[in-house]
């Protein structure tokens, strides 16, 4: 059986679609082939809610009279893009004040969604038709034109376990990491991750609409460093960091229940974000990608207090039991980002679109077939 | 171990000469949180101290002999349990399993009877929603 999107909008709008999460069709999968899951399943609902750097936020603060072209810009003292025209900025969640560095991008994004008063300063050289050079004043939610969240890089489709294998505590963006392999620290929603269920993208590409923060978003573009390089394992799901998205909505829409602010010490500031995506369940073959089980994801285990070397290889189903066995040694595992919060974020967005407000999108154009990621190389400058 | 302190001293005695003494006549490691004290007045101080736990019972049994007052301070960790995501970032870094998050609702769970007051959590959530307490 094949359906089109075409057809199972209709039956969204009409209120028949039958909406399953991620975590229901991968059990639903144990006893029904692709053939029955096709008939009977029309979208499943994938999420996830963790932390993802490369997150920020255009905002348009509007203009003064005398007008300024601000070329230096801080929000509650905190540096931010000073590089688009005069009264537009991009915070990304990262951006900091080096005196203080648990306050950021990400903190200011939250606080503009829960519509907190922020203070704005910015400098400008003056000009002809910029002629004001400093302004100090109070922005939030409600005085901003836009404010748009665009995150070039999110929704890893996998990502490496985190260990420590030396003997000193090791603080990095995949949390807290003791000393002689005391602990491993895993970033995946697993079988309910959105790029495991469509690892390939056939049904998600440019334009397809998502949940994001809260609100309804849209991927924009292929995430930076989207790589179709890594080895699928025999069920296809790619093993370690592989596809990720760029994804847009509107700020002033999102809800903090499903956005926030972090920092991880040492490291800096980050933004845990919440993305949701509906897969259509098309054909066979999109039926076995969506009955996808944790069993069957595996990653890398990665020893970041040394260089990232590789230490093993394990799947979601035995991080979940709490503690996997690497090198003959059995580690404590504990996940990063919130199975509680992708859990919730999959059933808002099954209401969605059980309700018949949310429809499904074809892509405008499809993710890049094959892309590489290259290193940096550093090369001798000539002054 | 380490042993949170309250001193209360006498106006006759000051927190100098014993500091010396603590050092090295007990082998106390002390840090000082705070202090409210006047020279001739007496006050009060509260400090940290880490050292194996005969030396800090000798320690307090010397402070006690020159009329001090010695009261010990229980810490207590405590949570925004409201602004939790459940990231479990937490109880990755938690050494005695106070802090844990599993199957089936992976809801963070805090068994404050097993806390050791490491601290590690006070660091390791990316929400900063640890703080510590201290109780008489
Ligand atoms: S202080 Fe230490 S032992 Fe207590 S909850 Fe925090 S990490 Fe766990
Ligand atoms: S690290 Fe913070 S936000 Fe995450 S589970 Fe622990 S208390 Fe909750």
């Amino acid at each position: 059986m094949k359906k089109t999107v075409a057809e199972i909008n209709e039956k969204i709008r009409s209120g028949k679609a039958v909406v399953m999460t991620a975590e229901e069709v991968a059990e639903l999968g144990r006893t029904l082939s692709p053939a029955e899951i096709v008939e009977k399943v029309d979208v499943v609902t994938t999420a996830t809610f963790g932390a993802m750097c490369s997150s920020g936020a255009f905002l348009n603060f509007g203009h003064t009279e005398p007008p300024i072209r601000m070329e230096r810009i801080e929000l509650n003292g905190v540096r931010v893009s000073g590089g688009l025209a005069a009264v537009d900025t991009y915070v990304g969640a990262t951006d900091c004040n080096p005196e203080r560095p648990d306050y950021g991008g990400s903190h200011i994004i939250e606080d503009i969604i829960n519509g907190k008063d922020i203070v704005l300063e910015a400098w400008g050289k003056g000009t002809d038709c910029y002629p004001r050079r400093h302004v100090r004043t109070i922005i939030n939610r409600d005085t901003l034109n836009e404010a748009i969240l665009y995150n070039p890089r999110n929704c890893y489709q996998n990502y490496n376990v985190a260990t420590n294998g030396t003997d000193k505590i090791k603080y990095t963006y995949m949390g807290t990491l003791l000393p002689h392999m005391h602990n491993c620290s895993y970033s995946s929603a697993g079988e309910l991750s959105p790029l495991l269920n469509d690892p390939e993208c056939r049904t998600i590409g440019l334009g397809t609409r998502i949940f994001l923060g809260g609100a309804v978003g849209y991927v924009t573009w292929n995430g930076t460093q989207f790589n179709t390089t890594k080895p699928n394992n025999e069920h296809g799901v790619p093993i370690g960091n592989a596809r990720t998205l760029a994804v847009v909505g509107n700020l002033k829409e999102m809800d903090t229940e499903f956005i926030r602010g972090a920092y991880f010490e040492k490291y800096g500031t980050t933004m845990y974000v919440g993305i949701g995506i509906p897969i259509p369940v098309l054909d066979e073959d999109m039926a076995r990608r969506v009955s996808i089980r944790n069993d069957q994801i595996e990653t890398n285990v990665v020893d970041y207090g040394n260089g990232c070397a590789h230490v093993g290889r394990t799947n979601y189903a035995a991080l979940r039991t709490g503690e996997i066995e690497v090198a003959g040694k059995r580690i404590k595992a504990t996940p990063l980002s919130s199975l509680d919060k992708a859990r919730r974020i999959a059933e808002v967005l099954k209401g969605w679109i059980e309700s018949g407000e949310f429809t499904l999108t074809e892509p405008v154009r499809p993710m890049p077939a094959e892309s590489a990621v290259k290193p940096l190389k550093i090369t001798q400058v000539e002054d | 171990m380490e042993k949170k302190l309250l001193l209360s001293f006498p106006p006759e005695a000051t927190f100098q000469s014993f500091a010396y003494e603590l050092v090295k006549d007990y082998d106390l490691r002390i840090n000082i949180l705070k202090a409210e004290i006047e020279i001739g007045k007496g006050g009060k101080l509260l400090m940290a101290i880490e050292a194996p736990e005969e030396n800090i019972e000798r320690g307090i049994a010397y402070m006690k002999s020159h009329g001090i007052q010695v009261s010990s301070l229980a810490n207590k960790v405590f949570y925004d349990s409201s602004r939790c995501v459940n990231c479990g970032s937490c109880a990755s870094s938690c050494p005695s399993g106070a802090l844990s998050i599993s199957a089936p609702d992976w809801k963070l769970k805090f068994d404050a009877e097993k806390c050791i007051v490491c601290k590690l959590c006070l660091k390791s959530c990316p929400m900063k929603l640890f703080s510590i307490e201290f109780t008489e």
